[in-house]
C-alpha cells in the first residue's frame, strides 16, 4: 500500500494499480478455492485455515505501540456440524467477491449479504440467515486471504464527520472541510490514497470528539475555526473509514490526534481503540493505530479541578467496574502509570462523566474555556 | 407326590362337609356307613378348575393345551421334529348369535412315535397315570392329568367318548379306539377298537377350504409326514375367543418357545366377537405361495417354507425355524438339599422294600445326586451310624437327623445336563417367527439351583417394529417350553421383569410396573420340576434364586437392547450430519467452481463420497452389527432388522425428489417389510453361520432358500436399497441345490452339531435323525 500522498496521481493511473491490486485478490480467491478442491480430490478433508481474531491471539507490541495479531489460526473443516454451515458461507461470498472485482463494482456489506442469501437447494434452510452471519465471515477473509475490506470491494455505511482548515479531493471532487454548513463531511468506509487525496492543509492538529452531538457543540462554536484544527467525530466507537482517515492525517500530515472523549471504561477503551488498535481488527493495526494520539479529556480529576456540581455524575455500574478493570489490566495499559493513575481516579470517584455534563458550567464552556485551556497547558494523558 | 398329599386332605375336607350338612344328627355309626373311598377322577370331576376346565373358553384352551404338550414330549422322546396339527371343528354353527358357549370337536394330530395298543387305556382313559410323574426330568406334563382330564371334561359335558388313532409302526395299520373314562373306576371304558388305515384320518383334508389348499400342496396333515403318530378327538362343551389366554394365543407362545416344532391350526369357522385380536404377534400373509408352487416342481418332497407365521384360506401354520430337536435331557436323582423330611421317609420305606438289607449307605449313594462313598460315609458317621447300618434299622429320630446332615451338607450342585435350554440362536428364531418387531436379544443362562433342583432360565426380548409403543410391555412365559397364559401377576417371572432396571437401557419404566414401550419380553424356565402355584400349571412360585436368575437373563437382554438402542440414536444423528454435510455440498461445490472455473459436478461428486465415508456409521448394515462393536461375545444373540435401521439411515423428510420418490415406494415396501425382514435374518444367519460357527445344523440350508422368492416376488423392490442385495440373492440359486445335496449325502457321516448352552456341542445320538 502506497503511504505516500497521492494527490497529484492521475486517474489513469490509479485505475491501472486498481487493477494489479485486484488481480492480486483474485488470485487469493482461486487459490482458496482451489485449495479445498485438491484437498477433496485427494481423499482429504476440505478445510480453511482462518487467522484467530480474538484477544488471545493478539500481541502487544510494545515498540512499535500497536496490537498485533499473532499467528494462531482455527481450521474451518467442512465435515464439521458446527463449521459445515461457516465454510460454505466463506465459499460462497469468495465467489460473490470474485463477481464484485470482475464487475469492478463495490458493494455495501448488506449488499453482499444479500448477493450471498439464497436458499439452499432442495431445501428451505439460508444460506445466509442474517447480516449478522454474514459480516464476520467477510472479516474472515480478510484475514484469510491477507486482503483489505476496501481490496475486497466491500464498504460499510458512512459514520462519523470532518470539518476544519483541510481541503481533500475525493474521487477527484475538491472537498473544502471548512465550507459543510452544520453537518460537515461525512466520512467513507474508504479512505485510501487512491479515492481520498489532501490536497491542502492548514490545521495544526485534529481534534477527535466521542460523539456527533459532541462535535455539532464544536462545530456550531467554530471551534476549528479558532483553533485552527480539524474537528472529528466517529459515533462512538470509530469506524475503520474514520480511523484510516485519522491515522493518515497523523502520518501523512503529521497532525497530532486529540482526543475529547468521555470519562468512563467506554471512553478509555476508544481512545485505546485509536492509539493501539482493537483486537477483533488486530491484522489492521498497522493500518489503522496511532502510537501518538492523546487523551484530553474527560479526567477524573475534573469533578474537583472544573468544580462541576453533583449533576454531572453517572454512577459506575457493575458491569463498568468489571470493564475498567479488564481494562486496567490490558497489557498497553498496564504499564502506563498515568494510565493507572486515572484509571483508578474513575474507580475511586465511583461515578462517570460525560464530555455533554460539562454544559452545566455553561454552553460553550467545554469549547471556549475547557479544551483551549487544556491544550494550552498540554495536559493530556498518552 | 404333593398333589397326593392335596388330594387326600380335599377329599376327607369335602366327605366332611357332605356329611355335616345332610345328617345333623348322625351317629358315628350312621356317619361311618356313609364314608367311603373317592376315586381321584371323581374328585376332578368336581373339581374341574384345579386343573384349568373353570370355564367353556379355558376348557377349550386346557384340551388343546394338553393334548399339544403330550404330543410335543412324545415326538422329542421319540426324536422326531415335531408335526402338529390343532383343529378346532364348531359342531353347532347355526347357534344364535347370544349363544355363550358352543359344542366343539378339538383334535390334535401329532406324528410322534404313536402309541402301543395296549397303553391307549391308560394314558387316555385314567387320571395320575403317566411317565413323567415319578422321575426328575424336564418335560411338558409332569402329573399325568392332562388329556385323561380333558376327555373326562368332554364326556360329562357331551357325553361323548374321546376318539384315538394311533399308529405306533409305519408300516402297519393305526388302531381305531374310541372310549369313555368311568369317574367311579378311574378305568376306560373301550367303546369301539378296530384297526384302519385312515392315518391321519382324511377326513381332516377336507374341512375347509383352506386345508384343501394346503392339503393339495402336501403341506397339510401329508402322509409323508406323519408316517406314524397319534390322533386325539374329543368333543366338548366351549367357547372359541380369539384374544388374551385364547387357543391361537397358545399356539402363537407355544411356536415361539418350540421352533423345532411345525404347527398347523384350523380355527372354528366362528368365533365369539366380544375380544377384539390381540395386536402383538403377526401372522404373514402367504404372499410366498405362488412363487412356492414354482419352487415346488423342483425340489419336489418339501416344499419351501416361510421362516415366518403364514395364513391360508383361515388356516394358521406356524413353519419350522430351526431343524434341529432340543438336546434330549437325562433323568436324575434328587439332590440331597430337594427334599423334604416326609420324602426322606417314604424313601427309606421303600428302599427297604425294594431290596430288603439295603445299607444306608448304599442307599445314599444310590437313590441321590452328587452323594459320593465318601460323603456317604460321613454322613452316616455323622448321625452316629456306620457304613454298614441297614435302611431298615434308622427311626424316625435318626431320620430327622439325617435330614438336618443332609440340608445342611456342602455337595456340589446337582447336575446340569438334564436341562435342555432353548438355545439363544432357536430363542431368536422362534421370536422372529411370532413377533414382528425390529431388534430381537436373547440370552440363555448358566443352570442354577433352587431347593436342590437343577433349573434354567432364558430370555428374549423384541423390540420396536410395529409393536405398539405406548402400551407397557408384553410379558410371555413359559415354564418347559410351555406358555403360561393365566395368573401372570401372581408369576415369579412377571415379578423379576417389574424388579429389573430397565431405564437403564433407555426403556420407560414406570416405579414398580413392567416397563412402558415397543416390547415383548419372553422368560423361559427350564427345570425338572418347575415349581408352580398351582395344578393348572399357570404361574411359576417365586423363589428368590429363580427370580435373581430371571432378573440375570433380562438384564442381558437388556443391555443387548440398550446398546443395540445407543446405535440406534448414533446412526440416526449421522443420518443427520450427513443430511446437512450433503445438503452444503453442492453450494460449496459450485462457488468452487465459479472461482477455479472448474465443473462444479465432479467436486460434488467427490465431496458426496467424502461425506458418505465419513458418517459411514449410518449405513451400517445388519451383517456388520456384530463386528463393528467392541466385544462380540456381547453381541451374540441379537437381530436386527435391516428394514427398520435403513429408514432410519434415509431421514431427511420433506426432501424434494427422493422423499416423493420413498413416499411413493411406500405400500409395497410395507407389504414386503416379513420379506425383507426375513432377507435380513437370513444375511445374519448365514454369516453366524458360516463364519463365526461351524456349522448349525441345516439352518444355511433353510436360510438359503428365503433370498430367491423375494428377489422374484418383488420386482418392484426399491432401486436405491435393492444394490447390495441382488448379489446375494443371485448367489444363492446356485449353491442352495448343492447345499441341499451336501446336506443328505453328509448327513449321516459328518459330526452333527448342536448349539448348547452358547458352546457347540457334537450330536451323537444317531436315532435323533
Amino acid at each position: 500500500m502506497s503511504k505516500k500522498p497521492a494527490a497529484s496521481s492521475a486517474r489513469s493511473a490509479i485505475s491501472g494499480s486498481l487493477k494489479e491490486r485486484d488481480k492480486r485478490t483474485l488470485s487469493k480467491l482461486v487459490e482458496l478455492a482451489t485449495e479445498v478442491a485438491t484437498n477433496a480430490y485427494k481423499g482429504r478433508e476440505p478445510k480453511i485455515d482462518i487467522p484467530t481474531r480474538a484477544k488471545s491471539n493478539t500481541n502487544w507490541n510494545k515498540k512499535r505501540g500497536i496490537l498485533e495479531m499473532g499467528d494462531a489460526t482455527s481450521e474451518r473443516p467442512l465435515f464439521d456440524l458446527k463449521t459445515a454451515k461457516q465454510f460454505m458461507q466463506t465459499l460462497l461470498h469468495a465467489s460473490t467477491i470474485k463477481d464484485l472485482i470482475a464487475a469492478e463494482k463495490t458493494s455495501s456489506l448488506r449488499g453482499v449479504f444479500y448477493k450471498a442469501k439464497h436458499t439452499v437447494a432442495g431445501t428451505k434452510e439460508n444460506t445466509f440467515d442474517a447480516q449478522d452471519e454474514s459480516d464476520p465471515i467477510l472479516e474472515d477473509l480478510e484475514v484469510t486471504l491477507g486482503a483489505l475490506r476496501e481490496e475486497l470491494h466491500i464498504f460499510a455505511e458512512n459514520r462519523g464527520s470532518m470539518v476544519g482548515n483541510i481541503t481533500i479531493t475525493d474521487k477527484g471532487d475538491d472537498i473544502d472541510c471548512r465550507r459543510m454548513g452544520s453537518g460537515g463531511y461525512a466520512l467513507p468506509s474508504i479512505v485510501e490514497p487512491d479515492v481520498i487525496q489532501f490536497k491542502k492543509c492548514e490545521a495544526k492538529f485534529v481534534l477527535h470528539v466521542e460523539k456527533g452531538t459532541v462535535w455539532n457543540r464544536f462545530n456550531e462554536d467554530r471551534f476549528w475555526e479558532k483553533n485552527n484544527c480539524i474537528l472529528t467525530h466517529g459515533a462512538g466507537q470509530p469506524p475503520r473509514g474514520c480511523r484510516r482517515l485519522l491515522q493518515r492525517l497523523n502520518q501523512e500530515l503529521k497532525l497530532p490526534i486529540i482526543c475529547v472523549l468521555d470519562c468512563d471504561p467506554w471512553g478509555h477503551y476508544i481512545y485505546s481503540v485509536i492509539k493501539q488498535g482493537s483486537i477483533s481488527l488486530a491484522f489492521e493495526s498497522s493500518r489503522l493505530a496511532i502510537p501518538e494520539a492523546k487523551f484530553l479529556g474527560i479526567r477524573a480529576k475534573d469533578y474537583e479541578e472544573c468544580e462541576l456540581g453533583d449533576a454531572v455524575k453517572i454512577d459506575l455500574t457493575d458491569n463498568d467496574i468489571k470493564r475498567a478493570n479488564e481494562i486496567l489490566a490490558y497489557p498497553w495499559f498496564a504499564e502506563n502509570k498515568q494510565w493507572q493513575k486515572e484509571i483508578a481516579g474513575l474507580l475511586r470517584n465511583g461515578f462517570k462523566m460525560e464530555v455533554e455534563a460539562m454544559i452545566t458550567k455553561d454552553i460553550s464552556y467545554v469549547t471556549e474555556e475547557y479544551v483551549p485551556q487544556r491544550l494550552k497547558d498540554k495536559d493530556w494523558l498518552d | 407326590m404333593s398333589d397326593a398329599a392335596l388330594l387326600e386332605a380335599d377329599s376327607s375336607a369335602s366327605s366332611k362337609t357332605k356329611a355335616m350338612s345332610k345328617a345333623p344328627r348322625a351317629t358315628a355309626e350312621s356317619m361311618a356307613a356313609r364314608q367311603r373311598d373317592i376315586s381321584v377322577s371323581e374328585f376332578f370331576a368336581k373339581n374341574r378348575h384345579l386343573l384349568g376346565f373353570d370355564n367353556p373358553r379355558k376348557a377349550l384352551l386346557t384340551t388343546v393345551k394338553e393334548a399339544v404338550d403330550n404330543s410335543l414330549d412324545a415326538c422329542e422322546e421319540a426324536g422326531i421334529l415335531p408335526d402338529i396339527t390343532v383343529i378346532i371343528e364348531d359342531l353347532q354353527p347355526d347357534r344364535g348369535r347370544e349363544a355363550k358357549q358352543s359344542r366343539y370337536r378339538v383334535s390334535v394330530v401329532d406324528n410322534g412315535p404313536g402309541i402301543v395298543r395296549k397303553q391307549v387305556e391308560n394314558i387316555f382313559g385314567r387320571l395320575l397315570y403317566g411317565s413323567k410323574f415319578h422321575r426328575l426330568k424336564m418335560s411338558r406334563g409332569q402329573q399325568g392329568i392332562g388329556i385323561s382330564a380333558a376327555g373326562m371334561y368332554g364326556l360329562i359335558t357331551t357325553g361323548k367318548p374321546m376318539v384315538i388313532h394311533t399308529k405306533p409302526k409305519a408300516n402297519q395299520p393305526a388302531h381305531h379306539i374310541e372310549l369313555a373314562m368311568n369317574t367311579k373306576t378311574n378305568r376306560a371304558e373301550v367303546t369301539e377298537d378296530s384297526e384302519t388305515k385312515d392315518f391321519p384320518p382324511e377326513r381332516f383334508l377336507k374341512l375347509t377350504s383352506g386345508t384343501r389348499e394346503l392339503g393339495d400342496k402336501g403341506e397339510f396333515l401329508s402322509q409323508d409326514v406323519y408316517v406314524t403318530g397319534t390322533s386325539v378327538s374329543i368333543e366338548l362343551e366351549g367357547r372359541y375367543q380369539k384374544g388374551r389366554g385364547s387357543v391361537d394365543e397358545f399356539l402363537e407362545l407355544t411356536a415361539i418357545a418350540n421352533p423345532h416344532a411345525r404347527i398347523t391350526f384350523v380355527p372354528p369357522s366362528k368365533a365369539s366377537e366380544e375380544e377384539e385380536d390381540v395386536p402383538l404377534l403377526k401372522r404373514g400373509k402367504p404372499t410366498a405361495a405362488p412363487t412356492d408352487a414354482g419352487e415346488a416342481q423342483g425340489d419336489a418332497p418339501k416344499p419351501a417354507q416361510p421362516e415366518v407365521t403364514t395364513e391360508t384360506g383361515g388356516v394358521i401354520l406356524h413353519p419350522r425355524a430351526v431343524e434341529e430337536l432340543p438336546p434330549e435331557t437325562k433323568e436324575i436323582m434328587p439332590h440331597p438339599r430337594g427334599i423334604e423330611l416326609g420324602i426322606l421317609l417314604q424313601m427309606l420305606k421303600e428302599a427297604e422294600i425294594e431290596k430288603p438289607g439295603y445299607t444306608l449307605y448304599n442307599f445314599l449313594q444310590d437313590k441321590f445326586s452328587r452323594v459320593s462313598s465318601a460323603s456317604a460315609g460321613q454322613f452316616c458317621e455323622k448321625i452316629g451310624k456306620t457304613s454298614r447300618t441297614k435302611v431298615a434299622d434308622i427311626d424316625h429320630a435318626t431320620a430327622e437327623k439325617l435330614f438336618k446332615e443332609l440340608q445342611d451338607s456342602k455337595l456340589p450342585p446337582p447336575p446340569t445336563d438334564c436341562l435342555a435350554p432353548i438355545g439363544v440362536q432357536q430363542l431368536l428364531k422362534g421370536m422372529f417367527k411370532g413377533v414382528r418387531a425390529e431388534f430381537y436379544a436373547a440370552s440363555s443362562r448358566e443352570a442354577a439351583v433352587y431347593r436342590g433342583r437343577p433349573f434354567l432360565i432364558e430370555s428374549a426380548i423384541a423390540f420396536g417394529g410395529e409393536l405398539p409403543g405406548d402400551e407397557p410391555a408384553r410379558v410371555i412365559r413359559f415354564a418347559n417350553r410351555v406358555p403360561l397364559l393365566f395368573q401372570q401377576s401372581a408369576c415369579s417371572s412377571f415379578r423379576a421383569v417389574s424388579e429389573t432396571n430397565w431405564r437403564n437401557y433407555d426403556l420407560q419404566q414406570p416405579r414398580g410396573a413392567v416397563p412402558v414401550g415397543a416390547l415383548v419380553i419372553m422368560l423361559h424356565m427350564a427345570s425338572v420340576w418347575v415349581p408352580f402355584t398351582s395344578e393348572s400349571k399357570e404361574a411359576i412360585a417365586d423363589y428368590d434364586e429363580i427370580r435373581k436368575e430371571m432378573k440375570l437373563a433380562l438384564m442381558e437382554c437388556g443391555r443387548k437392547l440398550g446398546s443395540y438402542l445407543n446405535k440406534r440414536l448414533k446412526m440416526r444423528r449421522e443420518a443427520e450430519r450427513r443430511d446437512i454435510f450433503e445438503r452444503y455440498i453442492g453450494e460449496i461445490a459450485k462457488a468452487c467452481g465459479e472461482l477455479t472455473g472448474e465443473d462444479p459436478k465432479k467436486l460434488y461428486e467427490v465431496l458426496q463420497a467424502q461425506a458418505k465415508k465419513r458418517t459411514a456409521i449410518a449405513d451400517l448394515k445388519l451383517d456388520e452389527e456384530g463386528k463393528k462393536v467392541e466385544d462380540p461375545a456381547d453381541q451374540e444373540g441379537v437381530i436386527v432388522v435391516e428394514s427398520a435401521m435403513s429408514s432410519i439411515a434415509s431421514p431427511g423428510a420433506g426432501r424434494g425428489l427422493e422423499a416423493n420418490a420413498r413416499d411413493a415406494d411406500a405400500p409395497p415396501m410395507k407389504m414386503s417389510k416379513a420379506e425383507k425382514a426375513a432377507l435380513a435374518v437370513a444375511a445374519r444367519a448365514k454369516e453366524t453361520d458360516e463364519k463365526t460357527q461351524p456349522r448349525l445344523i441345516d439352518t444355511g440350508e433353510s436360510k438359503a432358500k428365503k433370498p430367491k422368492p423375494e428377489a422374484k416376488a418383488k420386482p418392484d423392490a426399491k432401486p436405491s436399497k435393492g444394490d447390495s442385495k441382488p448379489s446375494k440373492s443371485d448367489a444363492k440359486p446356485a449353491s442352495k441345490s448343492e447345499v441341499k445335496n451336501e446336506k443328505t449325502d453328509k448327513g449321516g457321516s459328518k459330526p452333527r452339531m448342536r448349539y448348547v448352552n452358547g458352546k457347540l456341542v457334537p450330536v451323537d445320538d444317531p436315532k435323533l435323525f
